[in-house]
């Protein structure tokens, strides 16, 4: 052995000693890591770990169904199932989204965009990448839960609508919601949920919507379940009664048949709608799922307008049912006096220009009284009463009456219609009002517009004394709104009893008799475009008339009252739009006889409790005039500046 | 030279030292990996700690003046084993770093043998030098000594072992007398390497994408959720919401559900932090503070340089682990797969830490002997 050591034994202990300082420097700096993770920050750790550990899984809670005022089921659930993609663990989502894209024929990119979409929300929520699962889907879910681990499944209840779009206006339609939507909601709602989008499915959403649930899983770091934990229930929505009778419904969507149009059934002295049917309707089944964007397009694009829901959103020259407003404020102004008659030769002429009444060219009227001019439709009485009453009152009482207001109906997206005054050309279109306006006012032309909605409720208002109900869906709901507009006995007399002779007494509804029941109305026919146009054009179908009928039996103080609309069927109202309200009144005597007689055996739901709730949504309508448009009532001796 | 030292005169309290560190961490393993695939685990890690201890005992018993005489030829044999298992070596988690060792039936890594060497040699090596201070010469050899097998070993590649060679070598240094204007312009030199490392447009050239992915994601571990990022993340939050007390023995969410990256091996640390709590770690970390101040005292009190040398260059190299390996679980510095000594599992490692304590008892059996 060599001796390279020398039994060396100068050790540097100072330099030592600095080692062992060093050491101990090291292990405390090290200690104090820990004491910040472990005891300052512990609990924020602590709920990272725990969201590590647990996953949450959605439990939809199924929507509230709707039935019909005697207990049937109008709008049902069915049970399907949603493919979730969980995402806390990106490394695997990378790592597995090929074979769940192949797995579920959902195409790669399709797949990325919804990652990308979603990537704000937090990621521990898993989102629904595929809403209706086939049956392929689930066994390759199951078969693949262990080398597949980001795939769940959730049980979700589709909302299952009556089929070819029966009622599909007035119950709407669910869909996913809209990223508006869900900032509006305050986190209750997430992407891939599904909402009320239109009807009565958007006004009564919350109601109808019920809480989710949770179901809790441990994970392990590589997404399998290996444990449960305490479920969070969903508390199911809650189901709606709706004052819609299945029956008579099913006989205004069949009368109304494919024609483009809409009827809509009043009680009026509730409020309650009994039925309500716009045509063409699409089928909301068709988008309980998911609605591709080019059928969307298609749906938005048609001439016809399927999603519009003409009840309460068509806002036409209401035609000769006006007239019925024109009587009203002639009988209670007296302006001109109730024995008033004019001649008919089939035209009248006013500042030198010619306008037509309807029988123009095939016969005349001769001479006609107020009675007659309703059962007749007389244009060229009411232009004279028009004159002389004025564009002021005439507006006032078409106001009053409910025109240019919104019924304050429990549905989304109502339109109000539109009753010109004098005011109104100056402020809207800057100019003065011609007379000329008003003799077309006079007959609902020119720019007056009503929705079916508002007409149904003026006429039912109007036989009924002028008490109007507010006008809902939601069956037995309280704190319905009403407003009285007094209307004098003889008054509502005179017109009733001429409504009543429109059918029965050889007026222009003669073929709607209905024996045993007093059917009463009025015809409209509006003119899209005036006579000299429509002489221009020639007789293009797009130009054709509005056909409107609007009845109610019996005559005085009705039970029901029906209006109708029939667009671009080339007849008169009575002809087109009448048949419907006949068939509509009849279904309702017949049932109510049925019911009478004990034959009548509809299984009775009970009201939900969901109604009682509901009904403070209803928001009883505000005052349609305000208190300084009373003025406008002006004294007799200004008409005559008209 | 005389050779009968007593067992009176082993180090007890270091042996004790080391059972109660191999204790917490034979617990932990089993805790780790119980429920898992990996089960049995720490009865494999109870047969290295018994082959280790035995193979200690077998070291201590050689006088460590033979062993250090035989240096070159151990520096040989290193050199020749490092470049073999570049050539033939068994590929692992992306490296080559294992031999096959027919007796034990087992892979080998060959870099833990060669920093058991590198003891050896720098021992040997600073103990020749006979100037009270450090000459640049030999500053310089002793840095090509070092700088040859950790070329190689970062050739594998594996940074971690590599890095531990060079705190054997500074300490040598330090303890060799090392002047304070050399020291200074090593630490420069050293910082520019660690900053170059830190800067990618610089480290692109002599970094794998790997090593570099670590750097980053230790920058950065939000921006990389997936990587080492995501690992370092999930070990603090292991640490962290283990709290003061621990969630129990077995009862770690991050460790039992496995978000704990590797938490048998280089993060046990972590999954004992978690189940053990704050308590528990101030547990094992006074261990291994004990462990590496009673090396200190087993320098001081060696018979030479030589032997002073040795066990130093044995707690630079534990307390370099220790380091690395804790900061990393608490995540104060990058990924780098330094192992817990006789805490984390792994037989290579486990043996070099028994075979250099033996080197320790060697040392300090022959204190009074002259």
């Amino acid at each position: 052995m060599s001796y390279w050591f020398r039994n060396d034994n100068r050790l540097p202990q100072g330099r030592l000693a600095i080692a062992s300082y060093i050491i101990v420097g090291m292990i405390g700096l090290l200690i104090l890591g820990f004491w910040k993770l472990q005891v300052i920050d512990s609990d924020r750790y602590s709920s990272m770990a725990e969201r590590n550990r647990v996953r949450s899984i959605p439990i939809i809670a199924p929507r509230g169904r709707m039935l019909d005022r005697d207990g049937r089921v109008l709008v049902d659930n069915r049970p399907s199932f949603s493919v979730l993609l969980v995402r806390d663990d990106p490394t695997l989502v990378d790592k597995n989204l090929p074979a769940v894209a192949e797995g579920l024929g959902i195409s790669l990119d399709d797949l990325k965009e919804q990652l990308t979409s979603t990537k704000n929300l937090a990621k521990f929520q898993p989102i629904i990448i595929k809403p209706e699962a086939s049956e392929a889907d689930i066994a390759f879910i199951e078969s693949h839960r262990s080398d597949v681990p980001v795939l769940e499944m959730i049980n979700v209840s589709r909302r299952r609508y009556l089929p070819g779009g029966f009622m599909s206006h007035a119950v709407g339609y669910v869909g996913e919601v809209s990223e508006q939507q869900i900032e509006a909601s305050n986190g209750k709602l997430r992407p891939g949920d599904f909402a009320g989008k239109s009807g009565l499915e958007r006004q009564y959403n919350e109601l109808l919507m019920g809480t989710d649930g949770l179901r809790r899983v441990i994970v392990n770091s590589v997404g399998k379940e290996v444990g449960p934990l305490p479920t969070q229930e969903a508390i199911p929505g809650k189901q709606i009664q709706l004052s819609i009778d299945f029956d008579i419904q099913q006989v205004a969507e069949q009368s109304l048949g494919p024609r483009p149009g809409a009827v809509v059934v009043l009680d009026p002295r509730t409020g309650e709608v009994l039925a309500m049917s716009s045509h063409p309707a699409p089928d909301p089944n068709d988008f309980a799922v998911r609605i591709s964007k080019e059928e969307w397009a298609q749906l938005n694009d048609d001439p016809l307008r399927p999603l519009f829901n003409r009840a309460i959103q068509a806002q036409l020259a209401p035609g000769s049912v006006f007239k019925i407003v024109t009587a009203t404020a002639m009988l209670e102004d007296k302006v001109p006096p109730e024995n008033f008659t004019a001649f008919c030769p089939g035209y009248a002429t006013f500042y030198g220009r010619q306008f037509k009444c309807w029988v123009y060219g095939k016969s005349s009227h001769g001479v006609v009284d107020l009675h007659k001019a309703i059962l007749e439709s007389c244009d060229v009485f009411f232009y004279n009463v028009g004159m002389r009453l004025g564009i002021d009152r005439l507006s006032y009482y078409g106001s009053k009456l409910g025109i240019g207001h919104k019924t304050g109906i429990d549905l989304p997206s109502e339109e109000a219609g539109l009753m010109p005054s004098a005011e109104w050309v100056e402020r809207v279109q800057h100019r003065k009002w011609y007379a000329g306006e008003t003799i077309s006012v006079s007959t609902g032309q020119g720019a007056v517009t009503t929705t079916p909605l508002q007409l149904a409720r003026l006429i039912g208002g109007i036989a009924m004394g002028g008490v109007f109900k507010q006008p809902h869906l939601l069956k037995d709901a309280p704190n319905v709104g009403e407003e009285r507009f007094e209307l004098s006995e003889p008054t509502v007399e005179k017109i009733t009893d001429a409504m009543y002779g429109v059918v029965n007494q050889g007026g222009t509804g003669a073929s709607l008799k209905l024996a045993g029941i007093e059917l009463s109305g009025k015809s409209g026919t509006a003119q899209v475009i005036g006579y000299a146009e429509r002489a221009r054009v020639g007789k293009q179908k797009r130009f054709e008339d509005n056909a409107w009928f609007v009845g109610y039996a019996p005559r005085r103080n009705p039970e029901i009252v029906v209006a109708v609309l029939v667009q671009e069927s080339g007849k008169h109202g009575g002809e087109a739009a009448g048949p419907v309200v006949r068939d509509v009144i009849k279904a309702y005597y017949d049932k109510k006889v049925k019911k009478t007689e004990g034959q009548f055996t509809a299984e009775s739901a009970k009201p939900s409790s969901g109604n009682a709730r509901a009904a403070a949504l209803i928001t009883p309508r505000a005052p349609a005039i305000k208190e300084d448009e009373t003025a406008v009532r002006a004294p007799a001796e200004n008409r005559n500046e008209q | 030279m005389k050779d009968a030292p007593g067992t009176r005169d082993y180090d007890w309290w270091l042996l004790a030292i080391l059972a109660a560190i191999c204790t917490l961490g034979v617990i932990e393993i089993y805790s780790a990996t119980h429920g898992s695939a990996l089960a049995g685990m720490h009865m494999k890690q109870v047969r290295w700690i018994v082959v280790g201890a035995i193979l200690m005992f077998a070291l201590s018993r050689v006088d460590y003046h033979i062993i250090l005489d035989q240096a070159p030829i151990l520096y040989l044999i290193g050199l020749v084993a490092l470049v073999a298992v570049l050539l033939v070596g068994h590929t692992r988690f992306g490296a080559k770093r294992w031999i096959p060792v027919p007796v034990l039936g087992e892979f080998l890594q060959v870099s833990e043998l060669v920093k058991l060497i590198i003891i050896i040699v720098l021992a040997r090596f600073f103990a020749e030098v006979r100037t009270d201070e450090l000459s640049l010469q030999d500053l310089i050899k002793a840095g090509l000594i070092v700088g040859l097998p950790l070329g190689l070993i970062l050739k594998q590649p594996d940074l971690g072992t590599a890095l531990v060679l060079v705190p054997m070598l500074v300490v040598g240094a330090f303890l060799a007398g090392l002047q304070w204007q050399h020291a200074a312009i090593f630490s420069l030199a050293g910082i520019l390497l660690v900053g170059s490392v830190f800067y990618p447009p610089v480290s692109r050239h002599f970094l794998k994408p790997y090593q570099r992915d670590r750097i980053t994601s230790f920058l950065h571990p939000e921006d990389d959720a997936k990587g080492s990022g995501y690992q370092l993340l999930q070990s603090k939050i292991a640490v962290g919401s283990g709290g003061f007390w621990g969630k129990g023995f077995d009862n770690g969410t991050q460790n039992q559900l496995g978000y704990i990256p590797v938490r048998y091996s280089d993060f046990i640390m972590s999954a004992w932090a978690e189940e053990q709590g704050f308590k528990g770690v101030l547990l094992a970390l006074g261990l291994y503070m004990a462990l590496l101040l009673r090396l200190v005292q087993n320098a001081q009190r060696a018979k030479d340089r030589a032997g002073m040398f040795l066990v130093m260059g044995v707690a630079a190299a534990l307390g370099f682990h220790v380091l690395v390996n804790v900061a990393m679980v608490i995540g104060a510095m990058p990924v780098t797969g330094i192992p817990l000594p006789l805490m984390s599992y792994g037989g290579s490692a486990t043996l070099f830490v028994f075979l250099a304590i033996g080197l320790v008892m060697n040392v300090r059996l022959r204190r009074f002997v002259n």
